[in-house]
């Protein structure tokens, strides 16, 4: 444990750039050990690079930084001191797995940390009494509301006694009675481990007021740090916001007073908006329950409720995005309906998370919706012009819209929202992680817009402060509107001193007494015993450790997850399934059904014995006559026949005197392929009246032969495709499939942001990888064997070899299309460029390559390179080999032993690019 | 005219989208260039490389003109086994083709005793097995007969006959292949690009912003439809030119012009079912699923690789409502053929309903899929 003199992190120097942005920039800091640190600092000035970097989440680029003893640039001292820290991100539940239960959350955090099943259970069912979450074990993460999610996170983050617990903006977006039981657990848990220091970060400047020392941050530099009190009297503030403000570089940053908001006057006329007991399910729960309440023309409408509460949904019903279960909504009168494009062009709307394309420029994005509006173009010109004097978009008019700080984003957000001069604005939470100044100038606009030009704003917030500027506030918690009044009746009537009181006292007494529970169980926590800490030893972790039950502990969960959405699994087995058969049939390379025609310039009986030959096939479907030269070349054009014989005039009578009449096959050549079994078919076609004329005369044909070939047609004497097509397809879906499934997993976590908990926790890459894959390989095996049965079954395609040695075959082909899955997965930062990759790079090769239209050894270039290094040659010729040659185990190895090299290479090159942190 | 402008300005903003990503230029240049190349050149001709053994019990002259009959491109060199190696051979698929030739098969000749050549085919090579198996009987026949009469004069047949190919007179594979590969580089690319810009807007939440402003559905589906359906055209054109008709030398026989437009509306049909499927899955995970489902059958039963009428009675009418049948059919017709539109307007009629009939579906379930999607 590290003495309380020396500090928990040293910070030296420390930057850090994406792309062209800089993050963080030359940032010096020791922070003191068993203390409660608090930065501060709105969205993007780097609070969350930083945590991420002490963490060992992020790589460290340049500068020093020494974690509890330890080089975080060493990635043998990371993993050795990786155990030590607990790192819960920024986000509701971001590191959670929503569609497991709180149990298995817990679950899996332990097994990752090696504890074993009793002391796990011990240390959940402590946790989760002392949280209060005991009664919900069973209830997945994604049905928590923000309140209980950051909670279970936390649970998540103790599990193994860290000595750094590292939280990035654990209350945004939570309710004040949550946020309040979430300051008082951390209050307890400090009291009983007093030698853990606790980073934090936070948007709200109140909060701040309570820990032991501050650092106040702004564009990746550090302002200030100290005490809460030295800050303040250091800025002569009466409080941390005003501090922080006063510390802000710029130097106008101080001079601004308070926002002066004046006073709402009534105007005449309905409503503007107006909800009547409106409700919305989702299945069995309910978001927003018997919601109603009316809004005057021109009033700023505050909607006040943490996340998950139902204000977006409400929201959604009312511009029409969602329907309503039940009830009604009216804007200006009217219903609100989808199809209403009149009424959507009086409201402006802007959404919780940022809704602009973030790859246009400033002025793309206002000329589109300029645009999309219908403003005239001068009149949309000159709007613009003026928006954007207004807004203080000017100088960023041709910067990326994804590349602009919060604060100004959200102008533009705005400024987007009301260039077409809307009557209403619908805003969700707009001012949502900017920093206070940037706040103060958001709520000045609206007020300009309310107060002068007679606009109805509806809005939605967490941040107290901004809900006392609105006219009136309603208060929902849990899908219910609480209570809905100005806010200076709200304090009076509940006779407490602020807003967040008086929507506490509402909260508790809309839970009853679920909320005492919660608050009696701190004192678990207190009383509970001290557990002993794991062993240190087993969890140190290299990139090629293995330790079995931290990889299950992955597979497990991943099993988990794919089982709770039914719908990828059945698309992944019904979909297989349907293609097998369809294709199986539907290939077929039994060039038959042929359509010809006869230009018969003869009509004579030996012309219409010749042409006998051909009508009388199997494989030919005989059309009309053709009547003409021009006919024929017409009809081979259209496509109407593909064959054409051309029987010259006095054919007959040239055949007698045997003047060696011609005839002429015209075939169509477009399809090589098909055109040179036609070629085949005529010339035997041909051959037969041959044989006939000769037998004819009394000659037998047979006798002119020299030497007779007869051909033996092995493994499939009936010559039928679909022996070797119901193998093949086997071999391209137990590929593709699988590949996909596979990619798209790893890159899901990166982007939903479960991958941290690879990065922060004792986890080596090969289990992570091999982890993640088992489950995959496991699905591709009950599918195999599905295949395999419907090949045999419905397809009437015998297993004439060893089944043992095809299930071998199938599951090393398994491991290596799931390990081209990871691969391409390790590459890939988003689900679209893994599915992208995975289907263009391997379709080709599956489908061309691998020798189910050409045998591999025919091919040439890079199609032989590719079909020879692309795992589904093997197992094509395994799984024919199975099948219809009727092989075993002997003469399978060469298959087995190129298919099992596969692995390896694919493995390892995954665990070679995956990487342990992010960038 | 309002709703044209709509889906004009939409459309501009879909196609910035698609140039900023680097990843997606750049599959999609390989998807038209070097897999269109790699496909026609590597798939040689219709029998190429084939490879074949001989199991020589006669040593005889005869015998060795035999082996020397054969030489590439069409198979390789032929190589020498023993009789007992045939089997395991075959087994391990390293010849598609044993000729076993007898003993005293020279001498058998001589005396008119018609000896018996033994022709062994792997019949799971299915395609180039039958083809391969007519070229081999042809040549030893022709080679048997021309040793039997010790001199080159053919014996006159009775009745001749000429074979000719129409519309690729040598039977160029690579020509027919590089259509083929350019048709589904088109479909695979066509409907991914299009679903996945429209899953990708609703995960980001922008659609919801789009479905509050004063624009249809309708309006919102078609601006994808044609600014992916472009990106899309535009590197039709340069494959077709630069590519098939310039490096691999594919002439076309029809009306450019006519191509072109069909091929904008085969887009518009391939598009449809991109957001049709962007509509049906909730995920990136699903869509890909489904553009599985899909894109296989459209690989492999739109004529490309089987011919159509060559499918059994049940699978006919399934593919008969992938829009890429029809548009092979089409193509064939122009590129080889020459066909004028006369000729090809069923086709094109049919592409454009099935498109019509997709992108019917697609906005009937576009406004429930985003609501769905919370």
């Amino acid at each position: 444990m590290q003495t309380p003199d020396q500090p928990v992190a040293r910070i030296e120097n420390v930057s850090h750039t994406y792309k062209d942005v800089r993050a963080l920039d030359g940032v010096s800091l020791d922070i003191p050990a068993g203390r409660m640190v608090g930065v501060l600092g709105p969205d993007g000035v780097g609070k969350s690079t930083l945590f991420g970097l002490i963490a060992g989440a992020r790589k460290l680029q340049t500068g020093h930084l020494e974690v509890l003893g330890a080089d975080m640039a060493s990635a043998r001292e990371r993993m050795r001191v990786g155990p030590r820290i607990a790192y819960m991100p920024q986000g509701l539940g971001k590191n959670l797995y929503q569609e497991l239960s709180i149990a298995e959350n817990l679950d899996f955090f332990g097994k990752l940390f090696g504890q074993n099943t009793a002391e796990r259970k011990a240390r959940v069912d402590r946790l989760t009494k002392a949280t209060g979450l005991n009664p919900f074990l069973g209830r997945p993460a994604g049905k928590l509301s923000g309140g209980m999610k950051q909670k279970l996170g936390l649970c998540c983050a103790l599990i193994h006694d860290p000595d750094l617990l590292i939280l990035d903006e654990p209350t945004t977006g939570v309710d004040p009675l949550s946020r309040r039981q979430f300051w008082e657990l951390i209050a307890a848990i400090r009291a009983e481990r007093p030698g853990m220091s606790v980073l934090v970060s936070t948007a709200y400047m109140d909060e701040a007021e309570a820990f032991d020392w501050l650092v106040a941050m702004d564009g990746g530099r550090v302002l200030a740090t100290g005490t809460p009190a030295e800050l303040k009297s250091r800025t002569k503030s009466k409080d941390i916001e005003t501090a922080f403000v006063r510390l802000m570089p710029d130097a106008t940053a101080g001079g601004k007073g308070r926002l002066r908001i004046p006073p709402f006057k009534e105007r005449d006329g309905e409503p503007a908006i107006v909800a009547n007991g409106l409700t919305r399910r989702f299945g069995d729960f309910t978001a927003v329950d018997e919601v109603s309440f009316e809004i005057q023309r021109g009033e700023i409408f505050g909607f006040l409720g943490s996340n998950g509460c139902g204000k977006t949904t409400t929201m959604k019903m009312l511009t029409g995005l969602l329907p309503a279960s039940a009830g009604e909504a009216f804007l200006f009168g009217k219903p609100a309906d989808a199809n209403d494009l009149e009424t959507r062009k009086r409201v402006g709307f802007m959404s919780q998370s940022f809704s602009l394309y973030g790859e246009l420029t400033v002025a793309q994005n206002l000329k589109l919706h300029a645009r999309l509006f219908h403003l005239e173009p001068e009149r949309a010109d000159q709007r613009i012009d003026e928006l954007v004097d207004r807004f203080g978009l000017r100088q960023d008019m041709d910067a990326l819209a994804e590349a602009l700080p919060l604060g100004m984003r959200q102008r533009l957000s705005l400024a987007v929202a009301i260039i077409h001069e809307p009557e209403m604005l619908i805003l969700d939470e707009p001012t949502s992680g900017v920093d206070p100044l940037a706040r103060d100038e958001f709520w000045e606009l609206l007020i300009a817009l309310s107060r002068e030009e007679g606009v109805t704003i509806f809005i939605s917030t967490h941040f107290m402060n901004e809900a006392m500027r609105c006219d009136r506030i309603s208060l929902m918690h849990a899908g219910k509107v609480l209570v809905y009044d100005t806010p200076k009746d709200l304090i009076r009537k509940s006779k407490v001193a602020n807003l967040e009181e008086a929507f506490i006292g509402y909260i508790e007494g809309a839970m009853g007494d679920d909320a005492q529970t919660e608050t009696d169980a701190l004192t678990v926590l207190r009383d509970a015993p001290d557990q002993p800490s794991t062993d240190q030893e087993q969890m140190e972790v290299g990139r090629w450790t293995f330790r079995p039950g931290r990889a299950l502990a992955f597979s497990y969960r991943e099993m988990m997850e794919v089982l709770r959405d039914p719908v990828r699994l059945a698309f992944a087995f019904v979909g297989t399934m349907v293609l097998l058969l369809i294709m199986a049939f539907g290939i077929s390379q039994d060039v038959d059904d042929l359509t010809f025609a006869a230009l018969d310039l003869d009509q004579t009986p030996a012309s219409r014995d010749y042409l006998r030959n051909y009508s009388g096939s199997r494989y030919f479907i005989e059309k009309p006559e053709i009547r003409s030269k021009d006919e024929l070349e017409r009809r081979l054009k259209s496509g109407d026949v593909t064959l054409a014989i051309e029987i010259p005039p006095g054919f007959g009578r040239n055949l007698a005197r045997s003047a060696n009449p011609q005839i002429s096959a015209w075939i169509d050549g477009a399809n090589t392929m098909r055109a040179a079994t036609i070629e085949g078919y005529v010339a035997g076609g041909h051959n037969r009246f041959l044989s006939d004329v000769a037998r004819a005369t009394g000659l037998d044909a047979e006798a002119g032969r020299h030497a007779v070939i007869e051909p033996r047609y092995r493994y499939n004497p009936s010559f039928e495709s679909i022996y070797a097509m119901g193998p093949s397809i086997q071999a391209m879906l137990l590929l593709l499939f699988p590949a996909i499934l596979m990619a798209v997993s790893v890159a899901r976590e990166k982007e939903i942001g479960t991958i941290t908990n690879f990065y922060v926790t004792p986890t080596s890459r090969l289990e992570f990888l091999l982890g993640k894959q088992m489950p995959y390989i496991a699905i591709g095996m009950v599918n195999f064997v599905m295949l395999t049965l419907l090949i045999v079954f419905a397809l009437q395609v015998p297993l004439k070899g060893s089944f043992m040695t095809l299930t071998l075959g199938a599951f090393l082909y398994l491991a290596a299309s799931t390990g081209y899955g990871l691969l391409i997965s390790t590459l890939t930062k988003s689900q679209v460029a893994a599915v992208f990759a995975a289907a263009i790079l391997s379709l080709l090769p599956t489908i061309q390559f691998s020798g189910m239209i050409q045998p591999v050894s025919t091919l040439e270039g890079g199609a032989r390179i590719m079909g020879t290094l692309w795992p589904t040659t093997y197992y094509m010729h395994l799984s024919v080999g199975a099948f219809t040659k009727g092989l075993g185990f002997r003469e399978l190895i060469p298959d087995l032993i190129a298919l099992a090299a596969f692995i390896p290479v694919f493995t390892a090159a995954a665990v070679a690019l995956l990487r342990k942190q992010e960038p | 005219m309002r709703t044209w402008s709509n889906i004009f300005w939409l459309g501009t903003k879909e196609l910035r989208s698609v140039f900023r990503d680097v990843i997606m230029v750049a599959l999609i240049v390989w998807s038209f260039s070097f897999s269109i190349t790699e496909r026609s050149r590597g798939i040689g001709e219709t029998v190429n490389n084939a490879s074949i053994a001989f199991v020589d019990e006669d040593h005889s002259a005869l015998s060795a003109k035999l082996r020397n009959a054969f030489y590439p491109p069409f198979f390789k060199v032929p190589e020498v086994i023993k009789p007992s190696e045939v089997d395991h051979a075959m087994d391990q698929s390293r010849y598609i083709f044993v000729v076993v030739i007898p003993p005293n098969f020279e001498a058998d000749v001589r005396r008119n005793r018609q000896p018996t050549i033994q022709l062994n085919i792997d019949a799971t090579a299915v395609n180039q097995a039958s083809i391969g198996a007519q070229y081999i009987q042809n040549i030893l026949t022709d080679e048997v007969n021309h040793f039997a009469r010790r001199s080159d004069i053919e014996t006159v047949e009775p009745v001749g006959l000429v074979i000719r190919r129409a519309f690729n007179p040598n039977g160029t594979q690579a020509w027919f292949t590089a259509i083929v590969s350019m048709l589904d580089q088109l479909s695979l690319l066509t409907i991914l690009l299009t679903g996945a810009a429209l899953i990708r807007e609703r995960e980001h939440g922008t659609i919801e912003h789009l479905l509050v402003m004063p624009l249809t559905s309708f309006q919102i589906a078609m601006s994808k439809v044609w600014a992916n359906g472009l990106v899309i055209l535009v590197a039709f054109v340069l494959s077709m030119n630069l590519v098939v008709a310039g490096m691999l030398d594919v002439p076309i026989a029809g009306s450019r012009l006519l191509l072109l437009s069909g091929t904008v509306i085969y887009l518009f049909a391939a598009a449809a079912i991109g957001i049709f499927l962007g509509t049906i899955a909730r995920t990136m995970a699903q869509f890909a699923l489904l553009l599985l489902m899909i894109i296989m059958p459209m690989m492999m039963l739109s004529g490309g690789i089987s011919p159509i009428e060559s499918q059994p009675e049940i699978v006919q009418p399934f593919t008969w409502l992938l829009p890429s049948r029809h548009y092979m059919a089409f193509a064939q017709a122009i590129v080889f053929r020459g066909a004028d539109l006369e000729i090809v307007w069923p086709d094109l009629v049919r592409i454009a309903g099935l498109g019509a009939v997709f992108f019917t579906l697609s906005l009937m379930l576009f406004r429930r899929s985003i609501s769905v999607s919370r």
